[in-house]
């Protein structure tokens, strides 16, 4: 590949910014300037497609009807373990107004099933209205020879205990979730040790420590709870599938949906137009999207299968639970010797409960052993949501890092300051600190009174993730329209904007000049939105391609000018010889001039520019302020202040968007939601949103977000995502600022009102 | 609020009570009781209808329109399936989300616990009704300066309750907004964006 050598910023805002040379692929354009000396990248651009959202005209899979379409109803198994003996859907197939029963079966043996959990889908009807649907899957019986289960995970890991899988399993990994190690042994219902990257020895690094602590946390159950549930639309054709999908993947979706059914891939699209919240659950195609498949299949009509919010509770993701051992060793210096770590966590009949990245990678310490296993249950399978294994790590190891602090008398912060390698941290400590005014925090159990304030902090990593395997299509056409394609999808984190912002920081014009068109496997693929690595894949490919139009179209009219083609430049509306500033032309007047109707040019995200392929330093720090009613429980969030990195910023709106989510998110997985399944049923109680405890808007404390610009020369826009770094620290940050509030470590999360009383009880 | 002290007076009947269960907040539904049992008669309260589907008139968004339900069609599933004005959203189906919300009356309700037989001949302004001639609420614009969207499935149900904040009490505080916003649900988490576009939005009226 032909190169060149450019020169890029490199550095943190709060910090210093400096230069470094990459050699970068010769087609690629040279490097943007700091934010501070571009147009609209970096700023608070108006997201494109709000207008759409706040008129009620945005149409989400759930909203669309086509003509003659059907609705599929699913039938959820009632027991959590059993072997199906028949189905009878005679009954269900009599029903007037039923076009179709899908029963699911195994596809090697043609064999139902095994019943593995309350509410695994076994079944599916489509009618001509949902109110038909669902009398017909009433009507189907089943005959279910059932078995002993077990949904908790404690007493699942007991020897004696009714096993889930018989024979050991191998699942892949659902996009943007935590590796699953392959090959691992299962034991009874535990599998593994997963014993990631060990460093050192834990003897001696144990020996040399002044202080050795160690703790057990553990964290519980949430579900996703997007507002729009799962499903799809699949409209189908003989010469080709329409699959309308409620997906954070749009090519994830195609590829399986071809692959199940036996399609070429140029056979199915794949759509999303508006998508309502995923938080990583919405990958793939699916129970209901395979369900439709096969209806449609049947019945030549299209249907749609949309799961209800029970199923969407039950069987369509969750964030799994984890038990989690540490031990660490630190001297009085405050040096680390030594980090042991054992979990044990359920994602269910599925895997990817692992907790071990943050605890191997995110601080100094030369001696590191873990073993991390899944335990089966006869629960739904978890997936993917927003920092998979961060967000139960962090939640122990910043507690263990305060307590190793106050062990060996120094401050939380310069602890950290001693053992933390990164930067981007330690600028983010200095401008968080600064802003909770950090200095007023008393010592720990001293507020006096019955509501006792506290101040806490906790601190996050996450991989800076992207994928070569995002394209771009740029299209310029004679009459001045502007537009980009891809396959990416919005699920709501503003991708649409962004593409605009940067192509139209390329082109010199507006971001209302661009049209955005993605949510279509017509357009090149891009990757599904998971691991926060949309921004750092598909921007960098519309930069480059916009790059390549931009040269086309300079190639056309530099003779019109009367300048060499390297001389050209675009900025403000104008293309104009840098050289000599008067020979200019508008954007529009060289569309003009234009000997063909229409410029195309589509390029790729290539790899990071240092060769680096993963790198594990998108850093954050969030401190929280809060009220503790001692005499209630309650725990009230007042402040929360948040310091993120994600390289370059391009939507400084729509980031601090996202960053409040993923607090509120935080909050919300801190101290009220929890998924409560009925040992004796094995049933979860609180399927429905009233029972399902979130945060509301009386409890949304003061958030307040400093956002670092921090350049590390990687891509043509050396930017990355924030959807998962934002999710992470808050819980972690609340048990701190608990325990400044009451002298009391609470170790469980949600801390609940019982809880606190129980702790202070026990004080 | 006012609205609370208004219909608190009614009582409640059974009959109130299922058909007030449709206001929106939930939590607050015994305050909010009988909204749609006040005064006017519903046109199809004292003949028996159903169980197959009957032919209705809805005065919606200023325009009547013809629509062919089930007797025990919900009033989100009348504006959604019937006249595709699926702005209207459905999330809990059970009164806990407040995505449904729409105005009766100039009342907010949960679209998803009213039955639309019992709306009769009351108004009905739902999110695609909010502009005027193409000329967005002053609370639209808010969302959209502000960011107070994200994946959006919340927004109409959001702009529904905040746009009648604003006709209400025109200089709301911030626990005001919080208030009005106490029953819908946002998963995505933009209760700071709408909280801050809806008081700059109140300022912009002024
Ligand atoms: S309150 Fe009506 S759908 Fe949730
Ligand atoms: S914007 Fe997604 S639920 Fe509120």
């Amino acid at each position: 590949m032909d190169t060149k050598k450019i020169k890029m910023p490199y550095g943190i805002s709060e910090d210093a910014i400096t230069e470094v040379e990459r050699e970068v692929p010769l087609n690629e354009p040279d490097a943007w300037p700091v934010n501070e000396k571009l147009k609209h990248v970096g700023k608070r651009v108006k997201r494109l497609d709000a207008y759409a959202k706040v008129t009620g005209e945005a149409r989400y899979t759930s909203d669309i009807q086509l003509s003659g379409m059907l609705i599929g109803k699913m039938l959820i198994s009632a027991h959590p373990n059993a072997k199906i003996r028949s189905i009878d859907t005679s009954a269900a197939e009599k029903l007037p107004g039923v076009y179709a029963v899908h029963v699911i079966k195994n596809e090697e043996e043609e064999a139902y099933p095994v019943v593995r959990y309350a509410g695994q889908p076994i079944a599916a009807a489509a009618a001509v209205t949902e109110a038909v649907a669902e009398e017909a899957v009433r009507l189907i019986k089943v005959d279910y020879d059932t078995r002993p289960f077990v949904v908790d995970i404690e007493k699942a890991m007991d020897p004696e205990a009714p096993v889930v899988y018989e024979a050991p399993v191998e699942q892949k990994a659902s996009e943007g979730g935590e590796e699953i190690e392959s090959g691992l042994k299962l034991t009874g219902n535990v599998r593994g040790p997963n014993e990631g990257r060990p460093r050192g020895e834990l003897t001696s690094g144990f020996a040399e420590a002044d202080i050795v602590v160690e703790n057990t946390y553990r964290t519980q159950v949430q579900t996703h709870n997007a507002l729009e549930s799962h499903g799809m639309i699949v409209d189908w054709k003989p010469d080709g599938v329409t699959i309308y999908a409620s997906t954070q993947g749009t090519q994830g979706v195609r590829n399986e949906f071809a692959d199940l059914f036996d399609l070429p891939r140029s056979k199915v699209r794949v759509l999303v137009e508006f998508m309502g919240g995923g938080f990583g659950a919405k990958h793939g195609l699916g129970t209901h999207g395979a369900a439709a498949g096969h209806l449609a299949k049947k019945t030549g009509r299209p249907v749609k299968m949309m799961a209800t919010r029970k199923e969407e509770q039950i069987s369509q993701g969750n964030r799994p639970n984890s038990i989690h051992h540490l031990k660490v060793g630190v001297k009085k210096s405050g040096e680390l010797t030594a980090i042991e770590q054992k979990s044990y966590g359920t994602a269910g009949v599925g895997l990817g409960a692992g907790v071990g990245g943050v605890a191997q990678s995110m601080y100094t310490c030369p001696n590191f052993k873990t073993a991390q296993y899944d335990v089966f249950t006869h629960a739904g399978p978890g997936a993917a949501w927003r920092a998979p294994g961060a967000v139960q790590g962090i939640f122990g190891l910043e507690q263990m890092m305060d307590e190793l602090a106050e062990k060996i008398g120094i401050d939380p912060l310069a602890f950290r300051d001693k053992v933390d390698p990164s930067r981007v941290r330690k600028a983010g400590r200095k401008v968080g600190a600064e802003r909770m005014d950090w200095s007023r925090r008393k010592p720990t159990g001293s507020d006096p009174g019955i509501i006792k304030k506290g101040i806490g902090m906790a601190q996050s990593s996450w991989w800076r993730i992207h994928s070569i395997n995002a394209t771009a299509e740029v299209k310029i056409f004679k009459d001045g329209a502007i537009e980009v394609r891809s396959g990416v999808q919005d699920i709501g984190t503003g991708t649409k904007t962004i593409l605009a912002q940067v192509v139209a920081e390329e082109f010199g014009l507006e971001p209302e000049d661009i049209m955005v068109r993605i949510g279509d496997t017509l357009f090149p693929d891009a990757p599904g939105s998971g691991g926060s690595q949309v921004t750092a894949s598909i921007t960098p490919a519309a930069r480059n391609a916009a790059y390549q139009a931009k040269l086309k179209l300079f190639n056309m009219v530099a003779s019109n000018l009367e300048t060499d083609v390297s001389d050209l430049k675009a900025a403000d509306g104008y293309i104009f010889s840098s050289k000599d500033e008067t020979k200019k032309m508008t954007f529009k007047e060289a569309l003009k001039s234009m000997p063909v109707s229409q410029i195309t040019a589509t390029e790729s995200r290539t790899k990071e520019y240092d060769g680096d392929y993963l790198h594990w330093d998108l850093g954050a720090v969030q401190f929280v302020e809060l009220s503790v009613d001692t005499e209630t429980g309650f725990i009230k969030i007042d402040k929360v202040v948040a310091a993120h990195s994600c390289g370059r910023p391009i939507n400084i709106t729509q980031l601090e968007s996202q960053i409040n989510g993923g607090i509120i998110q935080g909050i919300s997985y801190a101290i009220y939601e929890d998924r409560i399944l009925d040992r004796n049923t094995g049933h979860m109680v609180n399927h429905t949103l009233d029972t399902y405890k979130v945060p509301y808007a009386m409890d949304i404390p003061e958030i307040d977000i400093a956002l670092m610009e921090d350049y590390n020369a990687k891509s043509s826009t050396d930017a990355y995502g924030i959807g998962e770094p934002s999710n992470i620290a808050t819980a972690a940050a609340i048990a701190n600022a608990v325990y400044n509030a009451i002298g009391v470590r609470i170790k469980e999360i949600p801390i609940t009102p019982a809880k606190v009383l129980e702790a202070l009880n026990k004080a | 609020m006012k609205d609370d002290k208004k219909i608190i007076k009614k009582g409640v009947s059974r009959r109130g009570f299922l058909k007030g269960a449709g206001l929106t907040t939930a939590g607050t539904i015994v305050l909010q009781t009988g909204v749609l049992a006040k005064t006017k008669e519903n046109s199809v309260q004292s003949k028996t209808v159903g169980p197959g589907p009957v032919n209705v008139e809805m005065n919606v968004n200023g325009k009547t329109r013809s629509l062919t339900i089930e007797p025990r069609s919900t009033l989100a599933q009348a504006l959604r399936d019937e006249i595709q004005l699926t702005g209207t959203k459905m999330v809990c189906d059970r009164g806990a989300c407040s995505a449904c919300t729409v105005w009766v009356d100039d009342i907010p309700v949960n679209a998803c616990m009213t039955f639309a037989m019992d709306v009769g001949d009351r108004k009905v302004v739902t999110i695609e009704g909010l502009a005027e001639n193409g000329k967005l609420h002053p609370i639209q614009e808010a969302f959209i300066d502000h960011d107070a969207t994200q994946c959006g499935y919340c927004t109409p149900g959001m702009i529904m309750s905040t746009a009648h904040l604003l006709k209400e009490n025109p200089n709301p505080t911030l626990e005001d907004v919080k208030h009005a916003t106490r029953g819908n649900y946002c998963r995505c988490g933009t209760y700071p964006h709408v909280f801050k576009a809806t008081l700059a939005a109140a300022k912009k009226i002024k």
